[in-house]
């Protein structure tokens, strides 16, 4: 039992750091805001980096565990990056899993070394084969999703144009009607469950990558902007609105490196857990930057600080998935049972 | 990173599960209804088994238990509803005067403490002071070689069924606060002790305890002359390894969720409602959250990291988090909520309403929320005292 990183994952969590700190930065991230909320100078520096498909199994060149890509993740989160890492990592373990692999040998490849970049549609596709606001679906080569119960992958020029929305992200519409078939049956949705509540722990990680910078940002802040004569961080207020945000954002993390933990060691308890996780991460990413920004004042509500940005993604990753209340129903029905059933 | 339980806590689990099956009786769970929230046989019986002296550090001479598997116990203790607030403080005081005391005080009440023969209590706030601890004002002043104490002390919690007390006392008054204290165990039937009940809107006492002319020989000294705080510091320190009460809820869950799938008069059930089961997933999700801050402080010891922050964030959330589902499921039961274990009709002898009483004092004793939202802004965020 270790509930720090091992010196690898230290080395990791510093190399990738120094990678996002470097080169998505808030400038970027704002420049990303106008082309579709993503960086294509970025992908490739991450891709030349490994990370795109390095939790991937050793044979098809990855080999990192799940929680090594949590640490990247963790990073990622942290500075907001305008690349759809997670959708993409996820996308590339399900194509060299199970099911998944029943795709030809070069895509695979191509996903995995980052040439192509995937995404998977998180929420039901329609009949006739729709995809409505696919996460990365503007910029993403490869699209999976569970169409009629079975797992297909449309291969297709992406249109490059995202929806407008709260927080800039790259959401667009897909076509999957004709995409291929890659599973069918109980392996094919297995396959695609496993990837669900992949994208669920990975993403309550970067949540709290988020909640750890924005709450740096606010400690930075209202450390030294001064009101009546004092910084605004020695009164009490302050202090224990963000105390409380930091104890969520420091819970919110130890619970999703926990799932993500117990997902990589194939413990049936991990897909409960990286659902709350993910619940829970939202929440203290909202919070803490709630708090960050009322604590910045006029200046939290202004475009020109970076606090906004981090607000406005607090609440956009996980309406990706749907109504959050959707999530909790689904926790319900596994921990209390169905509804309307008497015991 | 793997925040898998080692499988040696989990069969230590198996066998506090397996004791607490034999010894813990539904008698001594109600038995704590009385105030005294203290099971003599079973504390009798932990120690038997060696857990007391087996929670006790093992630089200290203790069994130097596992951090993560006396974590476990903890859990398993709260999740059972026993009480293990002796325990903890037992373990506190041993610890202390281990680290501190003079060859007497070890010999004199280590073994009986060890043993669960005798019991320990805490004595560091008074009427005027709780969080500012720093400024107790009972004096202890020289008298030949002998310590003559005046003055009160409240909150001291177990003192009518213990027998030692750590008690700080003011030992200069003309220097700053923190310099001028200094420890003491004393013995509570030394003469000039009086024990006053505090009762409390739960179903616990505390007690007021009164220092009038109490006479004690040096050897009862704990720690240098003045060094007080040094020995605050300590207990405060091994508290953090034992405090427990980090897993408050899951009996009020376990409650809620029985009572939920009952049926009411129209036939309906609270269980099926959307916003029932939405606050018992919120709360389930709260309990993995204090899980996961329990786990991480304990492997963090076990590893022999000296935690600090990671324990007030621990407690803080636990005890707010509590707070908040004894309120919610409440008010899910409507007015049957309110009947007490004394009603025929009370729901699991009350369980939730007698939780909803207890709960507030869990944010407050062993640092209050608002000391350890101090200390997370001070200690982690890096603001500046503000006090």
């Amino acid at each position: 039992m270790r509930t720090r990183y091992s010196e690898d994952q230290q080395a990791v969590s510093e190399a990738f750091g120094d990678l996002f700190a470097r080169e998505a930065t808030p400038e970027v991230v704002r420049a990303a805001e106008g082309r579709g909320g993503f960086d294509r100078g970025l992908w490739h520096k991450l891709a030349a980096a490994g990370a795109p498909g390095m939790a991937v199994p050793a044979a098809d060149g990855g080999g990192a565990s799940l929680v090594d890509l949590a640490v990247v993740v963790y990073e990622w989160g942290r500075r907001i990056a305008p690349v759809p890492l997670v959708e993409h990592a996820v996308t590339a373990r399900l194509l060299c899993t199970g099911a998944g692999r029943g795709v030809p040998r070069e895509l695979r490849d191509a996903v995995v070394s980052g040439d192509l970049m995937a995404t998977l549609a998180l929420r039901p596709v329609s009949t006739g084969g729709s995809a409505r606001l696919v996460p990365a679906g503007a910029v993403a080569d490869v699209v999976t999703g569970l169409r009629d119960g079975a797992l297909v992958l449309d291969r297709s020029e992406p249109p490059g144009e995202a929806r407008p929305n709260t927080a800039d992200l790259p959401l667009a519409d897909r076509d999957l009607s004709g995409a291929a078939v890659i599973a069918t049956g109980e392996a094919a949705r297995d396959a695609w469950n496993a990837a669900l509540t992949e994208w669920k722990a990975l993403m309550a990680v970067a949540y709290t990558g988020l909640a750890s910078e924005v709450l740096a940002m606010g400690v930075a802040y209202v450390k030294q902007r001064h009101q009546f004569g004092v910084p605004v961080g020695s009164f009490q207020a302050v202090q224990h609105g963000l105390a409380d945000a930091a104890t969520r954002a420091e819970g919110a993390r130890l619970l999703a490196f926990r799932a993500v933990s117990e997902l990589d060691a194939g413990h049936p308890g991990g897909g409960r857990l990286a659902s709350m996780a993910l619940l829970f991460g939202a929440e203290s990413a909202r919070f803490a930057s709630d708090r960050v920004l009322q604590y910045h004042g006029g200046y939290g509500y202004s475009a020109e600080y970076d606090v906004q940005l981090y607000y406005r993604r607090a609440a956009a990753w996980l309406l990706q998935l749907g109504e959050p209340a959707a999530e909790v129903a689904r926790l319900a029905e596994h921990d209390l049972g169905p509804k309307g059933r008497a015991a | 990173m793997d925040f898998t339980l080692p499988a040696q806590a989990e069969a230590f689990r198996a066998e506090v599960r397996q004791f607490l099956a034999e010894h813990l009786t539904a008698d001594m769970i109600a038995a704590t209804r009385d105030g005294t929230i203290h099971s003599p046989a079973l504390h009798r019986a932990i120690a038997e088994r060696g857990w007391l002296s087996g929670a006790v550090p093992a630089e200290l001479g203790g069994g130097g238990m596992d951090p993560v598997e006396l974590c476990v116990m903890l859990e398993e203790l709260q999740l059972h509803q026993a009480s293990a607030d002796a325990l903890g403080v037992a373990v506190v005081t041993v610890s202390v005067i281990l680290e501190h005391g003079n060859e007497f005080l070890q010999s004199a009440a280590v073994p009986r403490l060890l043993a669960g023969e005798a019991l320990g209590c805490f004595g560091y706030s008074e009427p005027e002071s709780g969080s500012d601890v720093a400024a107790a004002r009972t004096r202890a002043e020289r008298d030949g070689g002998d310590w003559i104490i005046n003055g009160s002390k409240m909150w001291t919690t177990l003192a009518h069924v213990a027998d030692y007390v750590l008690l700080l006392t003011r030992t200069d008054p003309d220097v700053p606060k923190h310099r001028g204290l200094t420890f003491f165990v004393v013995p509570l039937d030394s003469p000039g002790i009086e024990i006053q009940p505090v009762e409390t809107m739960g179903t616990d006492r505390s007690n007021a305890t009164f220092y009038d002319d109490v006479r004690l020989g040096d050897e009862w000294r704990l720690g240098e002359v003045n060094g007080g705080w040094d020995v605050m510091k300590t207990a405060l320190k091994y508290e953090r390894g034992i405090a427990g009460g980090q897993f408050p809820s899951p009996p009020v869950i376990e409650a809620a969720v029985d009572w939920a799938r009952r049926s009411r008069d129209d036939g309906t059930r609270p269980i099926d409602d959307d916003d029932v089961r939405s606050r018992l997933v919120q709360a389930m999700i709260d309990v993995e959250v204090s899980r996961s801050f329990a786990y991480h402080t304990a492997a963090l010891a076990s590893q022999g990291v000296m935690f600090g922050v990671e324990g007030s964030m621990t407690k803080l959330f636990a005890s707010e988090s509590y707070k908040r589902h004894c309120s919610w499921f409440l008010d899910m039961m409507g007015t049957d909520g309110l009947l007490t274990h004394d009603d025929p009709d009370a729901h699991m002898d009350g369980r939730i309403e007698e939780h909803f009483r207890h709960a507030p004092v869990t944010a407050i004793y062993g640092g209050t929320s608002e000391i350890n939202r101090n200390l997370v802004a001070e200690g982690w965020l890096g603001l500046p005292r503000s006090r």
